[in-house]
């Protein structure tokens, strides 16, 4: 074991591969070249159809202890991860790695192939169940947690290699070109899996909206698939997308949401020019509404929004709020319209979202993002990993690369849920380090990272409730009661990889 | 004050607690909590604090609780108290 400069404690090594301990948020340099795959041909009059998920298998040449992925933009609705799996069972495949961009509840479906040896481990975060039989040390299956930036660079530098990366296509044509916007199962951009079509030595696109050549608008090309396989349905359709995302009534939250838009009007930013992401939280877009309302005022003619783009960026962008809209992962159904209608609204990969490993992603390019916590520490850490009783149930999303590209990062959260304090003494997993957070906002009070004197000061100066972090938690602690720690063994049961690729913490099994 | 029919009091929702209470010989106190690990400590003083408050030396309380700050464990307990014991105490 060696600490990390967060005095977090990371094995030497986990899963047979050696570890370097996170140092800080910018330095660290990649070595090497991009990864490669073997160069193909495909002549006139050859087809990549192919009849079933079992056809595609074989002929992606799938053996034992190699790795495939999927991409996670249908959500608690993909069949597709499932299916594959059932498949690669069905022909006597094992110790398969899983390096999908994602995991969700709807996932617990694969723990008997992974109690069954068929899946021995998770290059990606995971989302609910497996996560959370993992911390109680009930699943053999080493995790890897990767940011949705860290994910596409570990791909792009070979650290991870997919030799078969399944694409749900929600409309493709029979050569490969597909687009996400249209079908049954359109989800809008397919973001994450751009990267998987780039550098997976196969390339098998799955749809369940085969379209006559060529199917337009091509988000990944027919240049980079090997297989087409059509299916009945790539999932629940009602899960994909959630029809409408909305703003949070509750109090707490509208309060923290007013002070996040003071905070943003007080830092300088807000004005022509201005990039801004949220999430699709209640608060998130409570703080969007504030700042759309603040933008409209004051006639601001925004740069840009990103992220996971929501049906309220869609609506800034076609107030002309925003001339642009770089979109990851859409979050709703307005944004899936929208993906497909407006000229400014552009699908982009996770690389160029979010890699810290290329030659600048656009999150380098955001003025401001607002975050999420379960919770935060005086030091300005996060966490949004684990709960606070130990288990595994979150991805860190784009969380740690927004926090670090933005000029201007601001957490929001509530100052208590169900009794347990936002602020810690001591976080149960470290996801986002605290250099790369400015401001922390609950109802109680605005805390601002010492690093930046003079915003502080100018909140003081527009009488916001401006606290010392170590107030806030004194203040939060005399409701709650201070809480004890929790018992961890020594067992790491999934790391928390850092944007870079070193080790920012680890996961250790509950101690039950 | 003394327990002497089955009563309970409070609701399953986050930041509340149910209590169930019982007539019993001795004093039994169970905790279930959705923050057991980092407060069980904190609410059993809490129960411990109400009952002695009102004399209560025996009984079977059963609490499932959901987050609930002090306050509410008290106005709770009280109210569970006041349906469980006998109408002249």
């Amino acid at each position: 074991m060696v600490r990390n400069s967060l005095g977090r404690s990371i094995p030497e090594s986990f899963n047979g591969q050696r570890l370097t301990p996170y140092q800080d948020p910018f330095s660290y340099s990649p070595q090497g070249t991009h990864a490669s795959r073997a160069l193909r041909r495909f002549n006139p009059g050859q087809s990549k159809l192919l009849g079933s998920l079992r056809e595609a298998i074989e002929a992606a040449d799938l053996r034992d202890g190699m790795c495939i992925a999927t991409h996670h933009h249908l959500r608690n609705g993909d069949a597709l991860l499932g299916a594959v799996v059932r498949e690669l069972d069905a022909l006597g495949l094992r110790d398969i790695t899983i390096a999908s961009s994602s995991i969700h509840p709807v996932h617990a479906e694969l723990i008997p192939y992974i109690q069954k040896g068929v899946i021995s481990g998770f290059e990606c975060g995971v989302n609910g169940q497996i996560g959370e039989l993992a911390s109680k040390g009930e699943l053999n299956c080493p995790i890897v947690v990767r940011t949705h930036g860290g994910r596409a660079r570990s791909i792009i530098s070979g650290q991870v290699q997919v030799d078969a990366a399944f694409i749900a296509a929600p409309t493709c044509d029979c050569y490969g070109n597909m687009n996400g916007s249209q079908g049954p199962s359109a989800c809008g951009s397919l973001g994450y899996a751009h990267t998987d079509a780039l550098y997976a030595k196969k390339v098998i696109a799955v749809t369940d909206n085969l379209v006559p050549y060529p199917a337009t608008p091509i988000s990944i090309p027919q240049t980079l698939v090997d297989f087409v396989v059509p299916v009945e349905s790539l999932g629940d359709p009602g899960k994909i997308v959630s029809t409408t995302t909305r703003i949070t009534r509750d109090p707490v939250g509208l309060q923290i949401a007013k002070y996040a838009a003071q905070v943003i009007e007080a830092s300088g930013l807000l004005q022509d020019g201005f990039s801004f992401q949220t999430g699709s939280g209640g608060i998130s877009l409570a703080v969007a509404d504030q700042v759309r309302r603040k933008m409209q005022q004051q006639k601001i003619k925004g740069s840009f929004g990103c992220g996971g783009i929501t049906g309220y960026f869609v609506d800034m962008l076609e107030e002309g709020l925003f001339q642009t809209l770089f979109d990851v992962q859409c979050f709703d159904l307005n944004a899936v319209e929208s993906i497909a209608k407006n000229a400014g609204h552009l699908e982009i990969s996770a690389d160029m979202y979010a890699n810290p490993f290329n030659a600048g992603a656009v999150v380098n390019q955001l003025d401001c993002v607002i975050l999420g916590a379960t919770e935060v520490d005086v030091n300005f850490n996060v966490n949004v990993n684990t709960e606070s009783n130990g288990l595994l149930l979150h991805n860190t999303g784009g969380h740690s690369d927004t926090a670090a590209g933005a000029k201007l990062s601001i957490i929001t959260a509530p100052s208590i849920r169900g009794r347990l304090p936002i602020v810690r003494d001591e976080l149960t997993t470290v996801t986002t380090p605290g250099e790369t957070i400015d401001v922390i906002i609950t109802e109680r009070g605005i805390a601002v990272n010492d690093q930046h004197r003079e915003l502080k000061n100018e909140l003081l100066r527009r009488k916001l409730p401006v606290k010392e972090i170590q107030q806030l938690q004194e203040e939060i602690y005399s409701v709650t009661g201070r809480p004890r720690p929790l018992e961890f063994t020594d067992e790491v049961v999934a790391l928390i990889e850092y944007r870079d690729g070193t080790i920012i913490d680890a996961v250790r099994k509950i101690k039950t | 004050m003394e327990i002497v029919k089955s009563a309970q009091s409070g609701t399953m929702q986050s930041s509340d607690l149910m209590i169930f209470l019982e007539p019993a010989e001795d004093l039994l106190i169970d905790i279930e909590s959705t923050v057991k690990q980092q407060f069980e400590h904190l609410i059993r003083a809490q129960v411990e604090k109400v009952l002695e408050l009102h004399q209560v030396s025996s009984g079977h309380i059963r609490i499932n609780d959901r987050g609930a700050l002090d306050y509410a464990i008290v106005a709770r307990l009280e109210a569970g108290l006041k349906r469980a014991c006998a109408d002249h105490s």
